[in-house]
Order: C-alpha cells, then structure tokens, then sequence
C-alpha cells in the first residue's frame, strides 16, 4: 500500500517508522526543513519537504495513486484540509485525520474524512472502562448500519438481579451477543438466562437505543 | 443584518467597524484580545475572546442567528475550516472567506465555498 503521512512531527515519525516496518510505501510530507533533514538522514528519502494541504505538493508526489492519506499535523484546520484535498481532487480512498478537539469528529466525517481519531477520546474510552461509575462502554460503532457494539456492567444494585432475560423489555434493535459473568467464562445468552451482579454484557445496538438498552439492563 | 467576523486583524477590524456604522448588528471573534484595540472607540457592536473554530465560542457569538459569517484571518486553513463549519453545522445562508493562495481558492470553491482572494485582486 501506498500511504501519505502529512506531518512528520513525533506522531508522523513513529507512525513512518512502524509503517516502513511492515513494509509499506509511505511518504512523509512535512514543511520544516531541519525535521526532514533529520528524517531523511535516519530513515532515508522517505521525506518530501512541502505543505500537505497544497494540491501542488500532492500532484508532486503522486496523491492520485495513493491508498491512504494520514494527517497527523498538530492543528486540526490543516488536517481537515489535507483530508479534503487529497479526497476531492485525487480521490484518494481512506483518509484520516487526528483531531484535537474531540468535537469535530463528526463535522470532520460529514466533509471527507473517512476516520478521525482523537486522543482526548481515546484516554476518556480508557477511563470509562476503569472506573465503574462508567456503566455503559461504547465499544465500536458500525457507522454504515447506525449500530453501536456497547458493554454494560450489571452492578450489584441493579433491580433486575435475579430476573430472566425473557421477562425484560429490551428495545427492537437491541440483540445481546455476550454475557461475561464475574466468575466463567463468556457465554451466549438465552432467553432463560439469569442477571448477576458483576455480569459484563456485550450488545449490539441501534445508535438511538443506547440508552433504552441501558435502562432495561440496569433498571 | 447580523454578521459574525472570524479574526479582528487589520481587514476584520476595518471590516467590522464598516458593518456596524451601516447599522448591521456586528460580532467580531478573535483568539486574541489585545487584537480588538484596532476596533475604533465608536464600535457599536460585540467583540468577543475565543476561536472561531470552536462550535461553543460560535455559539456564543450568535452564529444560530447569523446571516453572514466572515474569516479574516491569517491563516487560509483556519478559514476554510471555520466556514465550513458554519456553512454545515450552522447553515449559516452566506460565508465568505479570505484565501492568500490563489491555488487553494480554486480547491475551496470546488467545495461550494464563496472565497476573495487578495492576491489575485
């Protein structure tokens, strides 16, 4: 695969080092002169000196037969831009950019962006998963089907301890896939199946019935 | 008409103070307050402290009522970014932008979006 890194600030770095190790085509394009020195100097000519959010630089680099474009400066304006470029005008298939702020996720995939990725989210996501106050975990999103792959914990003061599955309201779009119980291993719910406390529950379902799921698991 | 200004340099400041003595109902934002000392005593309308492209400091300015949403700043990225996000978060009816590189203008407009360039004019 052909990658274009834009950026090659510490993240762009280490991100070049491990995709050269797997043996990938990639290209970092970064605007300081001394940063591409001294990758150049350490990794070869895997560095072309310009700005990622010009056409020109991305025609000079052959962005038309790229597989992926990652855009991993520090400001979200120019990864945004970069995106928009190299999927608009060199139709680019996958791009990817690194946000900052956590709330242009969305508003960055509604203009072009295929994947975001922030690390606000991604330390919060870490958190959630420790600190049990946190009930529900958000796992994976299937953005093209509206579905949301969610972890709930049954805590030991949950009012449906003891209850059935069968003799709960679980919304229409809601399927249970796991249940984790606190001593076992994971199993495949049935209708039958009991709620324990410390139960660990995978499910998938609709964006919108995130909180109707939670409510019915947790009372 | 209410107007948000994106950046209160030399253009948005001069521009702000235009609107507002036409009678327009100005907002200028700027990440910078030492900025707004260019806005000249008789301003009538808000100068406001945040980044233009923060949806809160957007909404503080009063973008859901917004008619036109301007970005002067020194950065072409910036504005691009910030008129979009009033263009399609906001449906903000008219943005505009100000773009240095005339090779970027090009690129922007491809994506619907109404840009001056001073460098061509």
């Amino acid at each position: 695969m052909y990658m274009i890194v834009v950026g090659g600030g510490r993240l762009g770095y280490y991100l070049l080092k491990a995709l050269l190790n797997e043996g990938h085509e990639v290209l970092v394009l970064e605007k300081d002169k001394s940063i591409c020195k001294t990758i150049t100097d350490e990794l070869g000519s895997v560095c072309f000196r310009g700005d990622g959010c010009e056409a020109a630089t991305l025609a000079e680099v052959g962005a038309g037969r790229a597989d992926m474009l990652v855009a991993v400066t520090g400001d979200d304006e120019d990864n945004l831009v970069a995106c928009q470029v190299a999927k608009h005008k060199y139709n680019v298939p996958r791009t990817v950019a690194r946000i900052r702020n956590p709330q242009h996720a969305d508003f960055f995939r509604k203009l072009g962006v295929d994947v975001t990725v922030s690390a606000t989210d991604i330390i919060l996501e870490a958190i959630e998963r420790e600190v049990p106050t946190h009930p529900v975990t958000e796992l994976m999103t299937v953005e093209e089907k509206g579905l949301v792959l969610v972890d709930v914990r049954i805590t030991a003061d949950s009012p449906n301890i003891g209850k059935a599955l069968r003799d709960l309201n679980f919304p229409k779009d809601s399927k249970l896939a796991l249940i984790i119980p606190h001593e076992g291993t994971a199993q495949v719910p049935g209708p039958a199946t009991i709620l324990a406390p410390g139960d660990q529950i995978i499910a998938v379902t609709g964006e919108e019935s995130v909180d109707a799921l939670k409510d019915t698991l947790r009372g | 008409m209410k107007v948000i200004i994106m950046g209160c340099g030399r253009v948005g400041a001069r521009l702000a103070a235009s609107l507002d003595e036409a009678g327009h109902e100005v907002t200028v934002l700027d990440s910078d307050t030492y900025s707004f000392r260019r806005l000249p005593s008789s301003f009538g309308g808000t100068a406001l402290f945040g980044n233009g492209m923060d949806t809160e400091a957007l909404k503080k300015a009063g973008i859901d009522e917004c008619d036109i949403f301007v970005a002067v700043t020194q950065g072409d990225n910036r504005n691009v970014m910030a008129c979009q996000i009033a263009k399609h978060l906001f449906n903000v009816p008219r943005v505009l932008s100000r773009i240095y590189d005339p090779l970027r203008e090009e690129m922007y407009q491809a994506l619907e979006l109404e840009t001056i360039s001073p460098t061509k004019i």
